[in-house]
Parts: structure tokens; C-alpha cells; sequence
């Protein structure tokens, strides 16, 4: 697989001074579905911008299946889909005028026939003559999805795209997600949603503060950074960690009946033989073993918590 | 070049004037029949003729100028201030187009609107006076050059606005006394000897006179320094939109 986005050292500061973008290097293989997480204010939002054209980098290079998006615009951009975070659209529009303008500007020649099985992938092709302000939010985002798809771009990226959505059109998002993939697109999504880049990405970036603090294979990830808790049911009620297991890294459980211990799954020693033959030695009997791995959510917050100390 | 990109825009923004013929139509027409009833009854009940030309017949070119320079202002200003203020800007400027095709779509698009209504209000004219067109090439040539000048300064306007505000600023408070400054309802000649002076800095005056002399081959200047003027307008407006697009100021942070 080669890179079909590559971002180089890319720097923004706005003119109020804020700095955005802190150098920012990337690379994206063709075909694959990243996400990018970061809380609010970690330049997600900024890095897509500049790639598609809104936002001039204040310096660094960005190049879309090698064509450089300052020298090469025309190229580069022929290829990229945007799916806001915003919903902007003109509000008297009719729905079909809209995404048949998008096509346009994109510089491809009028297919009625794709436009209509976008329409009818997006449940909005009974909507086509509707005006943008009769739509629900639900509908104005696929109608922004609509004219992301509009003009076939082979790199799409989705701001946020289920920010505020419904149960129903999460779930056609992340289906038709998989189905670009299956065609060959590549998907960059920017959430704040583990869940999200939990369930769809192939890998995953973390970003804050205007760096990208790792990319890994998101199963890596989890492995990787994932610290694994093993919850000790017991079957007698215990007052606090039993002195005998002190000098386990144990916590006593929320009912009173059982006993946390976290470790790390990476590391080479877990510690789990020694606090087993710990446990039978003090006489305390199992009732139940339950294992628990952090969450993407979890290994976020120790990231952005690790890079602030 | 993007040629579809182009055809696209100018079909969209058209769309919208479709969707309000009614108004666009009508507001031309009422407005010019009220010019006529104030000035060519009223005021031309006192003057008899300008330069050998009939005061009704006189105005008739200002009047359309009138209309056609804050049409086209009107028009290309929010063609591009509203989907600056909505937030759709964001696919235009993601869209492989460059800014001459960008603005081939808009300008054009509001100056065919602009020239539309010109149109309607010299056959709006004509139920009220007799009128000859002594150049018709020329006239038409001088009418698209004022539509597609003001337009491109428009277009700079609607970019450069914050805010509705802003908007409204420059056409009220610039350009309606400069096109009525601009001899639209006199001829220059009439003025006192310093008043003239000072009428000749006004971009406008060419503009008028060049479109009167195309009507009833008489002008305030020479035909070739009104041609020479617009295109010198129509030139700095270009530059003024090349540059922004470079920069992307008031578009592209």
C-alpha cells in the first residue's frame, strides 16, 4: 500500500496568535479508515481544513495522491469529499439543486443516475425537491454527505460526522462507510467518539493541542496501551484490601465484595501468579473472576493526561 | 479551466433569480414608472429639452444605469456576502476551481441579472417616451461593461462585508450619489464651472455619458475616455479579486 495523504510538518498559527497546528506529520495508506480523535480545540478541525483548501497552512506540505495541494489544487482536490462539522447549506435550496451543484463545481459531467442512488442510499431521494429549511438535522446532514459523494471523491473526510445524530443515521453512516472502503475510498474521520474510531477505524491518531500524539493500528493500540483489570469476586464481604495482599496494587470493589487489580497487559511481569498464590495463602475465597480491558477511551485520557505532565 | 464548474455556478445562482422573477421583474418596472411620473412630468414639464433632446427622452439612460449599477452591486455583494454568512463558502473553496472561474460564475450570473432588468426598464421606457438608439452596438457593449464592472465591484463588497450592515454601506452611501452625481438626470454642462471640475473624478459620469452618447450621440466626454474609464475600473476591480483570492483575505483564514 503506498500513501494516498501525506502531510509534512504542518504548521498553522491563526492571526489572533493561536497556535493550531504545532507540526503535524502524516501519512495515510490508500484505502484505509483513520481516525482522528482529540477533544475540542486539538486542531482536527484546522488539519482537515487545510487539506481540502479552506484554511492556508501557515507552513509544512501536504500532498494527495502526490499532487501538492498549493501547486496541484486542481488535482489534489478533484479527489477529496468534505463532510462538515457545520451544517451549511443554503436553506431555499431545493436538495437535488444543492448536490447537483456540488457535482458541478467538482468539474464532473451531469449523472442524474448516481445522483439518484446517493439520494436513495441516504433515504433522501423522496426530499429531492424539498427545500433545505424543510429538513430535519438529521436530513440536513445527509444531504451533506450527499454532496460530499456527489463528485466520487477518493479520499473523503468526515468532520465529527455523528455529532448530534440520531441512532438511525449513525448506523447508515457507518454502513456507508464500509461500503466506500469496499470501494476503495479512504475515510479520514475526525471524532471525539472512542466508540466511533473504536467501531470503524482501521487505525487510529490522537491528537491535542495541535500534535498528533500517536498513530498505531488500532488493535495495536488497544494492546499496546491497554491496561487490563481483573475484578476478584469474593465470597465473603472484606473491609478494605486484606493486609496479607497490601502489597498487591489492589483496590477493594464498590459492593464490598471484591477486589480490583489493575496491571498492565504490555508489561513483562503482571504480577497475576504472585497475588493468586497470595489470595489462596490468605484464605480468602473466590467466588468469581471477571476481566475488563481499558476502553479506547480510557487509553485517550491517559495519553492527553501523560503528554500535559 | 473548469468549464462545468463555471456553467454550474452561474445555473445556481440564476436558479435563485428564477425563483423571484416576479419581484425582480416588477420592482424595476414600478420603480422606473415612478421615476418617470417625478421627474419626466414634474420636473420635465419645466425643462423642455436638454441639448435638443427631450427631458423625458434624456433621462432614460441615466435611469437604466441607475438600475444597472446597484442591481449588479446588489446582486454579486450577496451572491457571494450570503454563503460567506451561511457557511457554504467552505465548497467553494474546496472545489478544484480557480478564481477566475469562481468569479466568472458569480459575476456573470449577477450581471446577467443586472442586464436583464436594464432591459426591462428601457422597455418600460419606451410606454413613456419616444427614444432612438443612434449607436445599438455600443449601447449594448457599454451596458454589459457597466454590468460586469459593477458586479466584479460587488463581488469585492460582499467579500469584504462582516455583516448585512456593511453591506448596504457602500451602495448607499458611495454609490447612489456618485450614479446620481453622475449626471444621470443632467447633463454636467449644467453645473456651475466648479462643480464640473469636480464631476469629472466621478468613475460614474463616464459611464452615463458614454451610455447617452450611444443613445442620442451627444456626451458630457469623449466616448473613448468613457471606454477608456470602465476598462480601467473593470481592470483594478480584477486586480482587487486576484489579490484576495491570493490571499485569501475575508475568505480563507
Amino acid at each position: 500500500m503506498s500513501a494516498i495523504l501525506s502531510i509534512h510538518d504542518l504548521k498553522k498559527s491563526y492571526a489572533s496568535g493561536q497556535v493550531a497546528l504545532k507540526g503535524v506529520t502524516l501519512e495515510i495508506e490508500r484505502g484505509e479508515i483513520i481516525a482522528l480523535l482529540g477533544p475540542n480545540g486539538a486542531g482536527k478541525t484546522t488539519l482537515i481544513s487545510i487539506v481540502c483548501g479552506i484554511v492556508n497552512a501557515s507552513s509544512g506540505s501536504v500532498t494527495v495522491d502526490g499532487f501538492d495541494i498549493q501547486r496541484d489544487y486542481r488535482a489534489a482536490r478533484k479527489l477529496i469529499g468534505l463532510v462538515p462539522q457545520e451544517v451549511a447549506l443554503e436553506p431555499f435550496e431545493k436538495v437535488w439543486n444543492t448536490v447537483r451543484l456540488s457535482r458541478g463545481l467538482f468539474g464532473k459531467q451531469r449523472d442524474d443516475a448516481l445522483l439518484e442512488r446517493i439520494l436513495r442510499r441516504l433515504s433522501l431521494w423522496d426530499k429531492r425537491d424539498a427545500r433545505i429549511n424543510e429538513l430535519s438535522g438529521g436530513m440536513k446532514r445527509r444531504v451533506l454527505i450527499a454532496k460530499a459523494l456527489s463528485h466520487e471523491p477518493r479520499v473523503l473526510f468526515l468532520d465529527e460526522p455523528t455529532a448530534g445524530v440520531d441512532v438511525e443515521l449513525r448506523k447508515d453512516m457507518w454502513d456507508i462507510v464500509a461500503e466506500l472502503r469496499a470501494e476503495g475510498v479512504t475515510i479520514i474521520l475526525t471524532t471525539h467518539y472512542i466508540e466511533e474510531a473504536e467501531a470503524i477505524a482501521d487505525r487510529v491518531g490522537v491528537i491535542a493541542r495541535g500534535e498528533i500524539l500517536l498513530v498505531e493500528e488500532k488493535a495495536a493500540l488497544m494492546e499496546r496501551m491497554g491496561r487490563k483489570h481483573i475484578v476478584l469476586q469474593l465470597a465473603e464481604a472484606v473491609e478494605g484490601v486484606p493486609p496479607a495482599l497490601a502489597h498487591h496494587r489492589l483496590e477493594p470493589g464498590a459492593d464490598g465484595h471484591s477486589l480490583v487489580y489493575t496491571y498492565d497487559a504490555r508489561g513483562p511481569r503482571t504480577g497475576l501468579t504472585q497475588l493468586l498464590n497470595d489470595l489462596a495463602a490468605s484464605g480468602l475465597r473466590l467466588k468469581d473472576v471477571q476481566t475488563r480491558q481499558s476502553s479506547l477511551e480510557e487509553i485517550f485520557v491517559d495519553l492527553v493526561r501523560e503528554k500535559a505532565e | 479551466m473548469n468549464i462545468t464548474a463555471i456553467r454550474a455556478i452561474y445555473r445556481y445562482e440564476m436558479m435563485r433569480f428564477f425563483r423571484t422573477l416576479l419581484q425582480s421583474f416588477l420592482s424595476p418596472v414600478i420603480s422606473t414608472s415612478l421615476y418617470f411620473v417625478v421627474f419626466g412630468a414634474a420636473i420635465g414639464s419645466r425643462i423642455q429639452e436638454v441639448e435638443g433632446v427631450s427631458y423625458g427622452a434624456f433621462i432614460v439612460p441615466g435611469l437604466v444605469m441607475l438600475s444597472v449599477i446597484t442591481q449588479s452591486i446588489s446582486n454579486a455583494s450577496f451572491a457571494i456576502y450570503f454563503p460567506k454568512f451561511i457557511g457554504t463558502t467552505y465548497e467553494i473553496l474546496s472545489a478544484p476551481v480557480s478564481f477566475l472561474e469562481i468569479v466568472t460564475g458569480y459575476v456573470g450570473a449577477a450581471a446577467t441579472k443586472a442586464l436583464f432588468i436594464g432591459l426591462v426598464i428601457l422597455a418600460t421606457s419606451t410606454l413613456f417616451v419616444d427614444i432612438s438608439v443612434a449607436h445599438p452596438v455600443a449601447m449594448i457593449a457599454f451596458l454589459l461593461l457597466t454590468c460586469l464592472s459593477f458586479s466584479l465591484m460587488g463581488f469585492i463588497i460582499g467579500i469584504w462585508a462582516k455583516n448585512f450592515e456593511q453591506l448596504q454601506l457602500v451602495p448607499l452611501l458611495i454609490v447612489t450619489p456618485l450614479v446620481f452625481l453622475g449626471g444621470s438626470f443632467y447633463s454636467v454642462n449644467m453645473l456651475p464651472p466648479v462643480w464640473q471640475t469636480i464631476a469629472l473624478f466621478n468613475p460614474v459620469l463616464y459611464l452615463i455619458s458614454g451610455f447617452r452618447w450611444a443613445f442620442f450621440g451627444l456626451a458630457d466626454v469623449p466616448v473613448g475616455m468613457s471606454l477608456f474609464a470602465i476598462a480601467v475600473f473593470t481592470g483594478v476591480c480584477m486586480g482587487v479579486i486576484w489579490w484576495i483570492f491570493r490571499t485569501g483575505w475575508r475568505l480563507r483564514v
